[in-house]
């Protein structure tokens, strides 16, 4: 609980300069080579920052994948987060709304950050009250099939990368992230614009094993919700494909005080009211 | 009859006051709001058409295994003390000539402790850890449903029961009572062609299985119990259940019919993290509690039964999954002593299945592929479907049930006539 207490606390003072600085950052911007953290720093808290904020965390989530074509496929659920350890694992609950055919349907994901351990993870199926155990599987596939990746929603382990800070403007750390495993992932390697005030990533560029850039994540409009710098737009184009997912988060909450219980088979098989409500 | 049509009625008149709050403009229309606030229904659903043929001409059967139009409806109700859910099937069908009403669940769910929940009512049951391979599930199954190629939902059919759940920190309990025996969906000749042992051949319509099944009300119930915990992501469970072979498990050969027998079932089963997959192992002992000594060649004898099971995705979008299964009859010599020769059973029954699951076009088509394969009985039953969701509510489907074997009356095998291809479109609102 300390430990919560803590990050809460970090999170918030992290999150404070940022904001008291906004109305006189135009001084601070002529120094820009004063006090630049070091490339760990760096991308420790836009992690915390993207997918770590508060101790536990639910949004109502609606995603509209449009493909070249220009049709649309909608899908919306509620997701709730808890953080085992920050920067660590964590437990995500999500509640399927739409399409008809998926509501009520669940799918539970306790993440593991340490390398070599699988995620956990759990599909309910109302019709059939079934309770089926997911492989582990290949992290850089689709989620529910949009163009979001289940390592976009879930968070990339940091150890995965190495990291260098490659440009550094008024607003924007530039890092550029290449896999200790290049065979285990479709890209080279990809750049993130992280906002030098909140941390937040606000641009992911992806490029393939050409060196060309074919893929991009954008944080198209970022709130600030009880503290927390949150992004409630996000945006990711597949330029091969000229398919594009818009990620939309509303109604989010921190610090919630969702009960350990709600991760588990009880609730899988019959829903908390904090999904359903 | 009047029961269902009531329950239409119900559903109708909920369904019209679902849909009025669009259009609500006046005081009356704000009354009915507010009391639907109140009482806030969520309606869902879908409407599909369904037809399939079989591929071999079966003098007991129609040429359609399945010609049906179906409406699925479903109400939630959510209130601060409970949750409701009434959800149910009209059809048409066109094999049988009837129109039928199939009320799927009819329920209350209710969280009164921290510790305890209840769901009391009509009510889809599962738990174990196979795939479509169960031993101490002894929920009903509707087998008719999942050879004529409905969607897997309709294996599992309803039961009347209800479940209470105690949790713990050390470990969680399920106890399911029903209070009258609900059996399968079984084989009974009336749309899908089977081996009769009693005539010695194929049989059909021509030879309706009829039964006689414990009816009577808290008297010829079940029970079935699971005690299970996690730990660390390993799911360990204990089951135990009292009540009778869910499908005929024996006859009654003066009267000609099939009856269901007592039977208890204690069982266990664990399931996690194993490799780069998930790894299941479970077993049951099948205790024919009418024939303890299995000297009765009318009763089903006792047996052990067991299943290991392994599931990873072996590419993108990809997932394999292999099960073997085993079914070790008891008292074995009896049973051989019993019988007249040449209707004797193998001891043992060995199944594999093996499950392929391709996802492609942005996991908009599902292709999926499942067999199962007994070596001992030497017949096969392949489940292929492709299943491509055209759009977010609109859904197309073909798929086949395929059975083939060696001897004409094995499980498998006997089906062999049924051998069927579908098409569906369905359409989720």
């Amino acid at each position: 609980m300390t430990k919560y207490v803590a990050t809460a606390l970090i999170l918030f003072v992290l999150t404070l300069p940022g904001l008291a600085a906004e109305p006189n950052s135009a001084p601070e911007a002529k120094s820009p080579s004063l006090d630049i953290p070091d490339v760990n720093t760096i991308v420790n808290k836009a992690n915390l920052v993207a997918y770590y904020q508060g101790e536990d965390g639910k949004a109502k989530v609606t995603m509209t994948i449009t493909n070249k074509q220009g049709q649309k496929r909608e899908r919306e659920f509620i997701i709730l987060r808890k953080d085992v350890n920050d920067g660590g694992d964590q437990k995500y609950f999500i509640y399927f709304q739409r399409p008809a055919d998926v509501r009520r349907m669940v799918y539970m994901v306790h993440k593991h950050t340490e390398l070599q351990k699988d995620d956990d993870r759990w599909l309910y199926l109302p019709a059939l009250d079934l309770v089926k155990r997911v492989a582990a599987g290949d992290k850089r596939t689709s989620f529910v099939g949009s163009d979001f990746l289940y390592e976009d929603v879930s968070g990339r382990s940091l150890a995965e990368d190495t990291h260098e800070l490659i440009e550094t403007t008024d607003d924007l750390f530039v890092i550029k992230n290449v896999p200790k495993k290049a065979d285990s992932v479709e890209f080279s390697y990809y750049n993130v614009s992280i906002d030098r005030k909140t941390y937040v990533p606000m641009k992911m560029d992806y490029f393939d094993k050409e060196g060309k850039l074919y893929r991009i994540i954008e944080s198209k409009k970022i709130e600030v919700i009880q503290e927390f710098p949150t992004v409630v737009i996000s945006e990711v184009r597949d330029l091969k494909t000229g398919s594009k997912t818009e990620m939309e988060f509303g109604n989010v909450k921190y610090n919630i005080n969702l009960n350990e219980e709600i991760f588990t088979e009880r609730y899988l098989r019959q829903p908390p009211r904090e999904a359903t409500r | 009859m009047i029961r269902l049509r009531h329950t239409l009625i119900v559903v109708v008149i909920a369904a019209t006051a679902y849909s009025l709050p669009a259009s609500a403009q006046n005081d009356n229309q704000n009354t009915l709001d507010s009391f639907l606030r109140e009482l806030p229904v969520e309606m869902h659903g879908f409407y599909e058409i369904r037809s399939g043929y079989r591929l071999r001409k079966d003098k007991y059967e129609k040429d359609m295994s399945v010609m049906e139009t179906r409406l699925q409806v479903d109400l939630a109700s959510s209130l601060d003390w409970a949750d409701l859910k009434v959800k149910g099937d009209v059809i048409g069908d066109m094999v049988t000539e009837q129109a039928d009403f199939d009320l799927r669940e009819a329920n209350i769910f209710a969280r009164p402790t921290d510790f305890m929940d209840i769901k009391v009512g009509r009510q889809i049951l599962t738990w174990g850890t196979g795939d479509l391979l169960f031993i101490n599930d002894l929920f009903p199954k509707d087998w008719q449903s999942f050879f004529i190629g409905r969607d897997t939902e309709y294996l599992k059919a309803p039961s009347d029961a209800a479940k209470v759940s105690l949790f713990s920190d050390f470990v969680n309990l399920d106890i399911v009572y029903t209070p009258q025996f609900d059996l399968d969906r079984f084989i009974s000749g009336e749309r899908i062609s089977y081996w009769n042992s009693n005539l010695g051949r194929l049989a059909g319509r021509d030879a309706i299985q009829g039964t006689n099944k414990p009816n009577r009300w808290f008297r010829d119930d079940e029970i079935a119990a699971r005690l299970y915990k996690n730990i660390n992501n390993y799911e360990l469970a204990f089951y135990g259940y009292r009540g009778y072979w869910k499908s005929p498990g024996g006859q009654n050969a003066a009267r000609n019919q099939a009856i269901f027998p007592d039977l208890n079932v204690y069982g266990a089963s664990i399931r996690g993290a194993v490799g780069k997959g998930i790894g299941n192992f479970e077993f049951g002992y099948y205790e024919s509690d009418d024939d303890q000594s299995g000297k009765n060649p009318l009763v089903n004898n006792s047996e052990l039964r067991f299943l290991a099971g392994y599931t990873q995705e072996i590419g993108r979008d990809f997932t394999a999954g292999f099960q073997y299964y085993v079914e070790h009859m008891l008292d074995y010599g009896q049973h051989k002593d019993s019988m007249p020769v040449g209707l004797d059973r193998d001891r043992n029954r060995h199944v594999a299945t093996v499950r392929l699951t391709k996802l492609l076009m942005n996991q908009n088509l599902r292709c999926s592929l499942f067999t199962y394969y007994s070596p001992s009985d030497k017949d096969v039953y392949m489940r292929p479907n492709l299943n491509y969701k055209a759009t977010d509510s609109l859904a197309l489907e073909a798929g086949a049930n395929i059975f083939f074997g060696d001897y004409p009356s094995t499980f498998f095998s006997q089906f062999q006539n049924n051998t069927n291809i579908y098409v569906a479109l369905r359409y989720s609102f």
